[in-house]
């Protein structure tokens, strides 16, 4: 372990920063500079120039090339199909998380934790056994493959299979950013309201939303974000079809193993802008949310 | 409005039977049932199929390399990521906000854009792959990078984990332990350290988690060579490609069986955590 070594101020004399006090309260400056330069030589190697490196293949080929990758129908195509999963998924559950919250913070019952850790299920299984599942349920060979291909419905290697592999994946997401927060809130105030008059939806819309909006907002932040991006899940159900079932993520895919690097890394750069939004919003939203956070102590 | 049966106690909050019924339903629908099918088809294969598939050297060979890569690569992160925690709570130097907002980056990117960004770092011309291989070391197309791709996946977990206990450290414990006359060495190991523990293992077991199921930043980068190079989640895929159905569901009940234990065991540590944050 990198355990830093003893700076004994105490003994050695006068402190190497005039402010600080002779108790040897922080590490000396050599230790701090040490693992400062430890620390950001890690971050460089393994988040910045993984970063950077997408920009810089995605503009290789000029800026021609780049806005060519974007338009042309294939990409196109990608985008609208994982901008219409999105806007499906997240709202699904979205509204899944507020139900789960509200049953699990403001009721008792037996089995709570189990629920819980139910919900939390989807982020322990590896995104490719997400998909499976469903190849096993609609596929062909699957438990309702014929009974679908009889009446012509087709759900794997197709969009269905693509949304309900997504559902599968970001389910978690909004429940678990509501229900610690609900937890924290209690009751009192929707049984105020209800007690006072005020009707299950009324109290729901007007005294519980208003509390919870920056954590539903949170979590529906990082849904959405999951919702684009999931590869693993979304590639085993969804054939790659081009033009028709491939997302952006699978699209980048297709064209980095057809060795066209610029046009990947020009799709990938959009899903890296949607990623560093996601991340700034997210900043900005814990800061919105707890802006003394560190400080508050019940 | 909906009735409210009370299963437990009475409410004066409606809603109990329309949430949870939508909650069970919900979930049943599309996780419960589905992993259940899951199960229910690896035990259609039997037992004798199971075990073939199980010991079969490429399955093995796969189990091998994924479980090897991602415990060294939660092990570095777990290194790593405690002197990145440390240095962005307890230090003050400039851009440390845009740092701690980057260290998310890894749960925000695609994994197909990380996957085939890490593949051309490390490509024998890449921008770290370049010098790599003139000092001898290949990464890409080697377990190594599967290691790199782990690495920066499982990333977070640990800084996430390490930091809300660092910053809810009461400072006047290692401040008195400095007036009793420890050295600076000794507080951060016997003082500073043993509560920061818990959280050390559940950022572990949580990155380890992740790096044995992920898939789109490795495939790119591992080259993806039998019993040399290739991870479970994918050796799933290649079977469902094949239309091997009940090989895959037998590594994939396996998968899914580790899985579980890891759960149970990052839902005790986390209960450590807590009861050592409280206590």
């Amino acid at each position: 372990m990198a355990e830093p070594l003893p700076a004994n101020d105490l003994v050695a004399g006068p402190p190497l920063r005039p402010v600080a006090s002779p108790l040897p309260l922080t590490e000396s400056f050599a230790t701090r500079l040490t693992l400062i330069l430890i620390a950001s030589t890690f971050l460089v190697v393994f988040l910045i120039l993984p970063l950077v490196v997408v920009f810089a293949e995605a503009f290789r080929q000029g800026v021609m090339t780049y806005l060519a990758a974007l338009t042309e129908p294939a990409a196109l195509a990608a985008i609208r199909l994982t901008v219409i999963t999105a806007l499906i998924v997240v709202p699904l559950n979205a509204m899944f998380g507020l139900a789960a919250a509200w049953a699990i913070t403001k009721f008792e019952f037996p089995a709570k934790n189990l629920l819980i850790t139910l919900i939390d299920l989807p982020f322990s299984v590896s995104p490719v056994i997400g998909g499976m599942v469903f190849v096993l349920l609609f596929g062909l060979q699957g438990l309702f493959g014929p009974w679908l291909g009889a009446h012509g419905v087709s759900i794997v290697f197709a969009v269905p299979g693509i949304i309900i592999a997504t559902l599968f994946v970001t389910l978690p997401f909004v429940a678990r950013e509501l229900i610690p927060l609900m937890q924290k809130q209690g009751t009192e105030q929707e049984e105020a309201a209800l007690i006072l008059g005020a009707g299950g939806w009324q109290t729901l819309l007007r005294v519980t939303l208003p509390n919870i909006k920056w954590g539903l907002l949170y979590g529906i932040l990082l849904c959405n974000g999951r919702a684009i991006g999931e590869f693993g899940a979304v590639s085993v159900v969804s054939g790659h079809i081009i033009g028709l079932t491939n997302t952006m993520p699978l699209h980048v895919e297709v064209l980095y193993n057809d060795y066209a690097f610029a046009s990947a890394f020009a799709v990938a750069s959009l899903l890296t802008l949607m990623a560093l939004a996601t991340l700034a919003l997210k900043t900005w939203l814990e800061w919105r949310a707890s802006p003394h956070a560190s400080r508050a102590r019940p | 409005m909906v009735a409210v049966h009370s299963l437990r106690r009475r409410s004066v909050i409606p809603g109990f039977g329309l949430t949870l019924g939508i909650t069970l339903s919900y979930l049943g629908l599309i996780v419960i049932i589905p992993l259940c099918v899951l199960f229910l088809e690896a035990s259609d294969a039997g037992l004798a199929k199971f075990w073939t598939e199980v010991t079969a050297p490429r399955t093995l060979a796969a189990f091998r390399v994924s479980f090897g890569t991602a415990a060294f690569a939660a092990f570095i992160n777990a290194v790593f990521g405690l002197i990145v925690a440390w240095v962005l709570v307890r230090y003050d130097f400039p851009g440390r906000r845009l740092v701690d907002s980057l260290i998310d980056l890894p749960f925000a990117l695609p994994t197909s854009v990380a996957g085939i960004s890490l593949a051309s770092l490390y490509a024998v011309n890449g921008w770290l792959g370049g010098p790599l291989t003139a000092a001898g070391i290949k990464v890409a197309f080697t377990p190594l990078g599967i290691l790199v791709a782990l690495v920066f996946v499982g990333l977070p977990f640990v800084v996430r984990t390490i930091e809300p206990v660092l910053l809810d450290f009461d400072r006047e414990l290692e401040e008195s332990a400095a007036m009793l006359g420890a050295s600076r060495g000794s507080i951060l190991l016997r003082v500073v350290f043993p509560p920061i523990l818990p959280a050390l293992m559940t950022g572990f077991t949580l990155a380890f988690a992740r790096a044995i199921g992920e898939y789109g930043s490795v495939i790119f980068i591992a080259g993806n060579v039998p019993r040399y190079s290739e991870i479970v989640p994918l050796l799933i895929v290649i079977k469902l490609e094949q239309f091997d159905y009940a090989g895959a569901t037998v590594v994939a009940s396996l998968m899914l069986m580790v899985s579980f234990v890891l759960l149970l065991a990052i839902n005790l540590l986390q209960a450590w955590t807590r009861r050592r944050q409280g206590g």
